[in-house]
């Protein structure tokens, strides 16, 4: 740990000596060729990193996988490990290692700099980096969009932020012909390595066009990754992986979420940006879900468990590609499988899952698979048609309900 | 291809009242003199937008205009062939030709280096041939073999040269304009002392994004130059029909603009050689290129039901680029005809073999059905979905 914490300590003391000059011959070099003193945690606990065996038995790891925290003593936080911070400052602060990890690392969007960020995760950054890193962009999806990607196709690793996911409908062209698709078409000449992030999802009586899932939208182009971050620990570790990442990668946060609090490890971690995180091993369902919709699943997992039911909840992180080898290990044990999401019914992550599942692990399966999904409706105003309109925890538990009947 | 600086107090311009037909042999020495400067003024003056357009009179050598003359007889040899080619259904999808177009791939990158980056839509060949692209690597991509500069993956409208600082190679009109932005930021970002030079059309003039891009540009004072290729159709459509105001240079309003005969290699370096000065100083620029295609829209358009033959045959006539500077050639005595119709039929060889080679070529392997469309590596120990093949390992 001490040999980790020097190695960093040691980076961003280059970095920032060198801010006033940007250093840059390593741009649109790898910066896998270079060593880096870092580690990886997958979501069953074990870690593993490129140090030798000697440091590696010196580090202590704290993974945080599990959503819903048993102990809320407040006088447990002074002795445990790690610092308490909500979802937006965990992206802020994976965000600011980036940056000063790699000077090719900037942000460009709507409000970013002198604003700080609309739901303020790039706050103080514009103060630390400049204006010319943290961009503030007019208001102009589709161009900024472009002007990240081709910022991307000559070396740099731009963070394209939209302010919501339902803007970038604007920039649909930039995104699927030119982000997804340049890597292929120029037989492998150009890379995109560009973070696309904003929040999405049904919020607060944001309405309609405020409040929409672009999952289901770009879920079918080719060449580009996308993940959806649901707590503070994976929202730092998948940020982090998917500024490293060389391949185009969306990052869906949600509206709502952004208040969430949690305590993270201290150390640098990275997450794998293809796995799913097994949230409540169980036996009797496998549970699908992401983003907001975890809380959700967890808060019915409660009722099932009371109920005598024992679910088996992942949250697939991963939305395109699927992590199928996760989730074909839990259909194979339990084989009964619920998807929970937000998206809406027709078209959505959900039932792309479902088509994934069935013909992957078909035999497996005791019951169809069941999908609850948003309704095929623009969200209304109105609090209360528009929690109609999103998957509630009673109607999980029903539907737990009803696939386990199926066996009894 | 640099401009050679020093004036040549001895040279001016020539005139033979010789037949260019026979040439003196004493007088031919004078051809081969690479550093004597000849003085040529364009055809028609700038019209500068909000800016003092540069001279007329541009500076040129010998050397200069013979490669001028080389570069653009193997462009439109090429873009003719590739016309068969497609006749013969070796060429499939669309193709977009450049003919009548070439003095503004030439001139431009007369005036520029490699480490400047051009960017374009979908009539690209022509411009990645000015690139350092080879001609068996163009033709193995029309045709859709391993050998293409895209590996066969890309096609006529997806022709890419990193080395060459060229970005494509855009089939959705407009789209390339925000990239162009994108590319000119990372100048901007790196402090390196080089433009982008932003290609579109007349018909991706009406585009909201040109507009979005220019106003982030200008914001930020990217070294970015955004070249309109007027040749006056929007595949079918003619700018008047589709434009309110046709004067293309004059639409950025708070970004200067120039306006250029684009069929005159000439004029565009010098104009390309001023706008790099000016971007690097001030920010961005417009460049209107008046230039005029011979051939339709695409392959599938026959290019004479929205316009007369009458009036393709006369700009091939009086305007065409190459007879230009087979004029300027001849008049400075620089080469006699026999040279010149030598190197075309060179060039004329040059493309067959190419084509031959080309066709010669495999076409790609099944797996390569899969290949790019990730790019493998950095990661964590990270593996494809099915658990089967790992992707990248940590350091």
């Amino acid at each position: 740990m001490a040999a980790i914490s020097q190695g960093i300590e040691a980076t961003t003391a280059l970095f920032l000596a060198n801010s006033n000059k940007f250093l840059f011959s390593s741009c649109g070099s790898s910066l896998s060729e270079k060593k880096r003193n870092f580690f990886v945690v997958k979501s069953d606990g074990k870690s593993y990193s490129g140090l030798n065996q000697q440091q590696r038995r010196a580090q202590k790891v704290v993974t945080n996988a599990i959503a819903t925290k048993k102990d809320k003593a407040p006088s447990s936080t002074a002795s445990k490990p790690g610092h308490e911070l909500l979802l937006f400052e965990a992206l802020r602060e994976g965000l600011e290692e980036e940056m000063d990890r790699d000077p090719c690392v900037c942000v460009m969007g709507e409000d970013v700099g002198h604003y700080g960020g609309s739901y303020k995760v790039t706050k103080g950054l514009a103060e630390k980096y400049g204006d010319l890193r943290v961009l503030d962009t007019p208001i102009a999806e589709n161009s900024f969009t472009g002007m990240g990607i081709g910022a991307a196709m000559s070396g740099l690793r731009p963070i394209v932020e939209g302010m919501n996911m339902g803007f970038l409908l604007l920039a649909f062209n930039q995104i699927s012909n030119n982000c997804g698709m340049l890597h292929y078409t120029s037989g492998g000449q150009f890379k995109i390595p560009i973070v696309i992030r904003g929040p999405g999802g049904v919020g607060r009586q944001l309405g309609a066009e405020h409040s929409q899932r672009l999952e289901s939208y770009f879920q079918s182009i080719p060449g580009i990754q996308m993940v959806a971050c649901s707590t503070a620990y994976n929202a730092k570790g998948l940020m982090k992986a998917a500024i490293r990442s060389e391949n185009p990668v969306i990052l869906f946060e949600h509206v709502l979420l952004y208040n969430l609090k949690e305590r993270i490890p201290d150390e640098e971690y990275v997450l794998n940006l293809e796995e799913a995180e097994m949230v409540r091993p169980g036996e009797h369902v496998t549970i699908l879900t992401y983003s907001r919709m975890r809380y959700h699943v967890m808060q019915a997992a409660k009722t099932l468990v009371n109920k005598g039911y024992d679910p088996e909840v992942i949250d697939i992180r991963s939305l395109k590609p699927f992590d199928l080898y996760t989730i074909g290990n839990s259909v194979k044990k339990t084989h009964r499988v619920l998807i929970v999401e937000e998206c809406m019914r027709t078209g959505g992550i959900g039932a792309s899952l479902t088509a994934a599942i069935t013909e992957n692990f078909h035999d497996y399966l005791d019951a169809p698979i069941v999908c609850l999904s948003s309704q095929d409706v623009p969200t209304p105003y109105s609090g209360t048609l528009e929690e109609w309109t999103v998957v509630q925890p009673a109607q999980i538990v029903a539907a737990v309900e009803q696939l386990c009947q199926l066996l009894r | 291809m640099a401009l050679s600086t020093h004036r040549s107090t001895a040279t001016l311009l020539r005139h033979l009242k010789a037949t260019t037909t026979t040439t003196i042999p004493f007088l031919r020495n004078l051809s081969t003199n690479s550093t004597s400067t000849i003085t040529v003024e364009t055809s028609v003056p700038f019209t500068g937008h909000k800016i003092d357009p540069p001279s007329r009179s541009v500076e040129t050598t010998p050397q200069e205009l013979m490669s001028f003359f080389r570069d653009m007889a193997l462009m439109r040899r090429k873009e003719i062939a590739a016309d068969s080619l497609y006749k013969a259904k070796l060429i499939r999808g669309f193709c977009h030709l450049y003919d009548g177009q070439e003095a503004v791939a030439v001139g431009m990158e007369a005036a520029i280096t490699k480490k400047d980056c051009i960017i374009t839509a979908y009539r690209d060949h022509c411009i990645f041939l000015g690139r350092g692209g080879t001609l068996l690597e163009s033709f193995a991509e029309l045709m859709g073999r391993k050998d293409g500069c895209s590996k066969g993956k890309g096609g006529s409208m997806h022709f890419y040269k990193k080395e060459g600082g060229f970005y494509g190679g855009h089939g959705i009109v407009g789209a390339q304009i925000p990239l162009g932005c994108g590319l000119a930021f990372s100048q901007k970002y790196k402090n390196e002392e080089n433009v982008t030079f932003t290609l579109y059309g007349d018909g991706a003039a009406n585009q909201g994004q040109l507009f979005e891009a220019l106003n982030m540009a200008a914001l930020w004072d990217l070294p970015a130059i955004l070249v309109c290729e007027n040749n006056h159709y929007g595949m079918g459509t003619a700018e008047w029909r589709a434009a309110k105001s046709p004067a293309y240079y004059k639409r950025g309003d708070y970004v200067p603009g120039l306006k250029v005969d684009g069929m005159d290699a000439l004029a565009v370096k010098q104009a390309c050689s001023f706008a790099k000065e000016h971007a690097l100083k001030n920010g961005p620029i417009i460049l209107e290129m008046d230039t005029y295609r011979y051939h339709g829209h695409s392959m599938s358009d026959p290019g004479s039901t929205y316009r007369t033959r009458d009036e393709i045959s006369g700009v091939r006539q009086e305007r065409d680029p190459i007879e230009r500077v087979r004029k300027l050639l001849l008049l400075h005595d620089i080469a006699n005809e026999k040279e010149l119709k030598d190197i075309e039929k060179e060039v004329r060889k040059e493309v067959d073999e190419a084509i031959a080679k080309a066709k010669e070529s495999p076409l790609p392997e099944p797996s390569e059905l899969f290949i790019n469309v990730y790019v493998k590596g950095y990661g964590a120990e990270s593996f494809g979905a099915d658990r089967k093949e790992v992707r990248a390992v940590l350091p």
